[in-house]
């Protein structure tokens, strides 16, 4: 089965090749014959309703780029009327009362919701494997084996991967876009923190959380972006800036280009095979123009410790709104007030989401703010300062954006340290608050994708998808499909 | 880093999770390794570093003092677990 971009689909839409009605209901079949365990919540009524609406629209005459499209969204927006449960027990039964700004925003294009994606628990996790509903399978597994389609954005990217949505919404607080989009031959960007509202999109880490799309190719993601961006009133930290068309600069030359290489990005722990994939993934770019460029990010290795406070201690701090009184989960059975909110807590959060709520805790309780906190906070900003001194001498980073290619599931639960390694590469951006973007780069021998990470400057994803769409023009690893798809590699 | 049970009891009642005897020593293990993780940032100096809250260093935006919320009680309360009259109910906390 050959690849449909968005890009394609709205060409056909347009001509009058197929309808939104059609469309949709041909992912509709699509998602009800899989086996990945992709979605959460499926709305086949509501989908085809919109369907039917943007059908209406164009035939009067309305033209915008994406209207009709039916996409997934990851179960982390609230839609309202809609069950949003965040992948978690805790929110398995919650109605949304309102919809995420986000989602409103791509209605307002014409997009159409297929459905709530797969996620790790609250986006806590890089495979997917702590969602109170399951794992996912990532097509891209032979049929013997079971990989991790990575996380949080799990759910998406297994469904953008196995051709059940031809696009989806992910969500990145260290890496659950990027990283995903590697182990499933995507392209996914993280924007710069602020892009795009975080209104009605179930909080983790404020600081770092960010939503963005997850598509087969760097064109796609710009009009998913152009669709997903703006200021919003109701989010504090939404970036006032004046809108922008992400698909401006996707032609323009690299020739001249300036590709930053941090030798901290080889670090110990490289696969070598992936190491082999991304230099030759940066051999392209110099055929296309680029000039190489050695750079240092002398505190990359200070990005993990310090993400592993700032990140639970926001979390902590989120988390306590889940306390059985309001809405969600509430225990059963409890003698008083204490017990209520202990046993629905206790009881409503998986293990992952517990550690993190209570390394938080710990590294905001009395006395230990300025040890824990504030000293990783300090951390961010010369980890940022690292990236600012960096881009004086090149336009984008380039690295590759996970160590390794998909693993097996199981294989890393029993370590949660060890499964935070993964996001080694992806969360120095994270606290940067910079743009990121990973595309696919290739295969291994055994057949697993292989992720290119590019990070440019504050702003520049109009750059940052140039680039991208420059190397996708001259190769062809993001329209390859899993064998079990009926692709070759 | 090794916490002992009493550190790991107290860090639950904080974060209000239960946590059974068995699962002492399991989160005691796990958590004892985060902290060794986040232990690395000693290493770095950070004499005359201002923390990073946002960044974008960007303050949050003020805006003009009037009502923009309207009143959605009813809405809201119909997904509480238990609701009565525009209260939510939980257990008596005062005799």
């Amino acid at each position: 089965m050959s690849i449909k971009t968005l890009t394609q689909l709205a060409g056909d839409l347009k001509n009058g090749r197929v309808s939104s009605e059609e469309l949709t209901r041909d992912y509709l079949t699509k998602i009800d014959l899989s086996d990945h365990n992709a979605f959460i919540s499926v709305n086949a009524d509501s989908a085809i309703t919109q369907a039917k609406e943007a059908d209406k629209k164009r035939a009067k005459g309305a033209d915008s780029p994406l209207l009709g499209l039916p996409i997934a969204q990851k179960d982390i927006f609230c839609i309202e009327g809609t069950r949003t449960t965040c992948g978690s027990k805790i929110l398995s039964d919650f109605e949304a009362p309102y919809t995420a700004s986000v989602v409103e925003n791509m209605r307002s294009h014409g997009l159409v919701t297929l459905g709530k994606t797969n996620m790790d628990e609250f986006a806590m996790g890089s495979s997917n494997e702590t969602s109170y509903f399951g794992g996912v399978k990532n097509p891209w597994g032979s049929s013997d084996e079971n990989l991790v389609p990575g996380g949080s954005s799990g759910g998406s990217a297994a469904a953008v991967s196995a051709q059940l949505a031809p696009a989806a919404t992910g969500t990145d607080t260290g890496g659950s876009i990027r990283q995903p989009a590697a182990f499933c031959n995507l392209t996914g960007l993280k924007p710069s923190y602020g892009r795009c509202s975080r209104y009605g999109m179930i909080a983790f880490a404020s600081s770092l959380d960010q939503a963005g799309p997850m598509t087969h190719t760097a064109e796609d993601a710009a009009l998913l972006l152009n669709t997903m961006a703006g200021f919003d009133q109701k989010d504090s930290t939404s970036l006032d800036v004046p809108a922008e068309d992400f698909t401006i600069m996707l032609e323009d030359s690299l020739s001249g280009l300036k590709i930053g290489l941090p030798k901290e990005y080889v670090s110990e722990g490289l696969d070598p095979e992936v190491a082999a994939l991304v230099e030759s993934a940066i051999k392209e770019y110099e055929k296309l123009g680029a000039q190489l460029v050695d750079v240092s990010l002398p505190n990359s290795a200070l990005a993990l410790p310090s993400y592993y406070v700032i990140a639970p201690a926001e979390a902590s701090s989120n988390l306590s709104r889940f306390d059985g009184v309001r809405y969600g989960y509430r225990a059963e059975e409890y003698e008083n007030l204490e017990e209520l909110y202990l046993n629905s807590r206790t009881e409503g959060f998986g293990e992952e989401v517990k550690r993190r709520i209570m390394i938080g805790a710990y590294a905001l309780s009395s006395g230990y703010y300025d040890a824990y906190y504030s000293k990783a906070q300090k951390l961010r900003r010369l980890i940022s300062n690292d990236f600012d001194a960096a881009f004086k001498y090149c336009d984008v980073i380039m690295g590759p954006t996970t160590p390794s290619p998909a693993f097996a599931a199981g294989s890393r639960t029993d370590d949660p340290v060890s499964m935070y390694l993964n996001d080694i590469y992806t969360i120095p951006v994270n606290l940067a608050g910079l743009p990121a973007a990973s595309i696919p780069a290739g295969f291994t021998q055994s057949g697993l994708p292989v992720g290119l990470h590019m990070i440019t400057p504050y702003l520049r994803e109009a750059k940052l998808l140039n680039i991208a769409h420059q190397y996708q023009l001259v190769t062809d690893w993001h329209m390859q499909s899993p064998s079990s798809l009926g692709g070759t590699t | 880093m090794a916490l002992d049970s009493k550190t790991v009891q107290d860090i639950a009642r904080l974060a209000r999770l239960r946590v059974s005897v068995e699962e002492t020593t399991k989160f005691g293990t796990e958590l004892s390794n985060i902290l060794d993780l986040v232990a690395q940032m000693e290493a770095a100096d950070t004499d005359n570093i201002e923390p990073m809250t946002h960044p974008f260093d960007a303050t949050l935006r003020m805006r003009n003092d009037q009502v923009t919320e309207t009143n959605q009680r009813d809405k809201f309360q119909s997904i509480a677990p238990s609701a009565e009259n525009g209260l939510y109910l939980v257990p008596r906390v005062i005799d």
